[in-house]
C-alpha cells in the first residue's frame, strides 16, 4: 500500500514537469554549443508573428523557422544580440520582442503598474493615519454617568 | 465635494474601458500589424525570374514609379481569393503590380499562373522567403504600395479586394499622384 502510494506521488511529480517542448529541428542546432544556448536565449524573446503569442522556439511555423535560421547564422557570423534585435525590429516593430522595450511609449506599461501600486499604498497609509486621529473615547462624566443609569434603571421600571 | 474622491477609481475604471473597448467595436483586427517599413526605402532585393518569358525583380525595376508589390504563393488560400481581383487591376491598368512569388515551387507556381492568368509585369522567386523577411512579411499574401523614390507607403496584410483597395489603397496612390503632378 505504501509502496503504490510513493509509486503514484513520483508518478504524479514526473507528470507535472513541463518537457521542454521546442520547435528547434536536430538539423537547426549549431555545433557551438555556447552559441546554441545563446540562440535559444534569443528565440525564446522572439515573437512569432504567424501565431502571436508563441516565442519562435515554441513555434514550428515556416516562418519561425527562417526567423531561427537567421538568428542563427547572425550569431555564428559574429553579431551581437542586440544586433540581431536590432535586425528584426527593423524589419517587424518592436512587436515582434515578447518583452516589450523600455521606452518613452511604454512607460505606461511598464511603470503603470508599480504607479498604482504605490497610489494604492500612500492613500490606504493615509487613510490608517487619519483614521488614528480619531479621539479615544473619554470615559463618562459623572453627569452623564447618573443619566445613564436614571435611563437604565427608567427602562427596568417600564 | 471630498466624497467626489471616491468616482476616481470610477473614472479611472471607464477610461480604461473606453480605450479597450474602442478597437473591439471598430473591428479592429489586433493579429494585423503595423508595418516598421512604412516610409522607408524598399531593401535590397535580386530575385530570378519566375517564367522565361519576364524579367526576375531587382530594386532597380521597383523604382520610379508608383507600384504594388504583392507577395504570393501557389500554396496559398487566401492568394486564390485575391487573384481575381489582381487581374482586374491589371486589365484596367490602375497600377502595375509586381509579383514575388513566396516559398513556392517553380512548376506550382507556372501552373497557378497558366490557371488563373498572370497579373504581374516581372515575377521574382524568393526561394528561401528571405526577401520577404527583409520587407517584413509574416504570411502571404500580403501587398506593398511603392513610391517612386522605392518608399514604400502602404501595406496590407492578407487578400485584397475592391472594398479594400478603394478605401485604403486608392487614396493613398492618387495623394501620390497629385504630389508628383503638383
Amino acid at each position: 500500500m505504501v509502496e503504490n502510494r510513493l509509486f503514484m506521488l513520483i508518478l504524479a511529480i514526473i507528470v507535472s514537469i513541463p518537457l521542454n517542448a521546442s520547435a528547434v529541428e536536430p538539423s537547426e542546432i549549431l555545433q557551438n554549443p555556447q552559441l546554441e544556448l545563446r540562440a535559444r536565449n534569443l528565440s525564446q524573446n522572439i515573437r512569432c508573428l504567424v501565431c502571436q503569442n508563441q516565442s519562435i522556439d515554441d513555434s514550428n511555423a515556416s516562418l519561425a523557422r527562417d526567423l531561427r535560421k537567421i538568428v542563427r547564422e547572425q550569431l555564428v557570423s559574429g553579431a551581437s544580440d542586440s544586433e540581431i534585435y536590432e535586425f528584426l525590429i527593423a524589419r517587424y516593430g518592436d512587436f515582434i520582442l515578447l518583452r516589450p522595450p523600455v521606452k518613452a511609449t511604454t512607460y505606461i506599461l511598464w511603470y503603470g503598474p508599480l504607479f498604482i501600486f504605490f497610489a494604492g499604498l500612500s492613500l490606504s497609509v493615509l487613510f490608517l493615519i487619519r483614521r488614528k486621529r480619531v479621539l479615544p473615547e473619554e470615559p463618562l462624566s459623572p453627569k452623564e454617568q447618573e443619566e445613564l443609569s436614571s435611563l437604565i434603571s427608567g427602562k427596568e421600571e417600564g | 465635494m471630498r466624497k467626489l474622491i471616491y468616482l476616481g477609481p470610477l473614472l479611472f475604471f471607464i477610461i480604461t474601458a473606453v480605450y479597450f473597448a474602442l478597437p473591439i467595436l471598430k473591428g479592429k483586427d489586433p493579429r494585423i500589424l503595423p508595418s516598421a517599413m512604412i516610409e522607408k526605402n524598399i531593401p535590397d532585393l535580386n530575385l530570378p525570374p519566375l517564367l522565361e518569358t519576364k524579367q526576375g525583380i531587382d530594386k532597380q525595376a521597383l523604382m520610379g514609379e508608383i507600384q504594388l508589390v504583392n507577395f504570393f504563393s501557389s500554396w496559398c488560400g487566401p492568394c486564390r481569393t485575391e487573384h481575381d481581383f489582381l487581374m482586374r487591376i491589371n486589365k484596367s491598368e490602375i497600377i502595375p503590380i509586381y509579383g514575388i512569388n513566396y516559398k513556392d515551387k517553380q512548376n506550382a507556381a507556372k501552373a497557378w499562373l497558366l490557371d488563373l492568368g498572370d497579373p504581374y509585369e516581372r515575377i521574382g522567386r524568393d526561394i528561401d522567403g528571405r526577401t520577404a523577411i527583409d520587407w517584413g512579411v509574416y504570411g502571404v499574401p500580403e501587398t506593398y504600395l511603392i513610391d517612386k523614390h522605392g518608399r514604400i507607403q502602404y501595406r496590407h496584410v492578407g487578400p485584397l479586394s475592391e472594398s479594400i483597395f478603394k478605401e485604403k489603397i486608392s487614396p493613398v496612390i492618387k495623394a501620390l499622384r497629385k504630389q508628383t503632378n503638383g
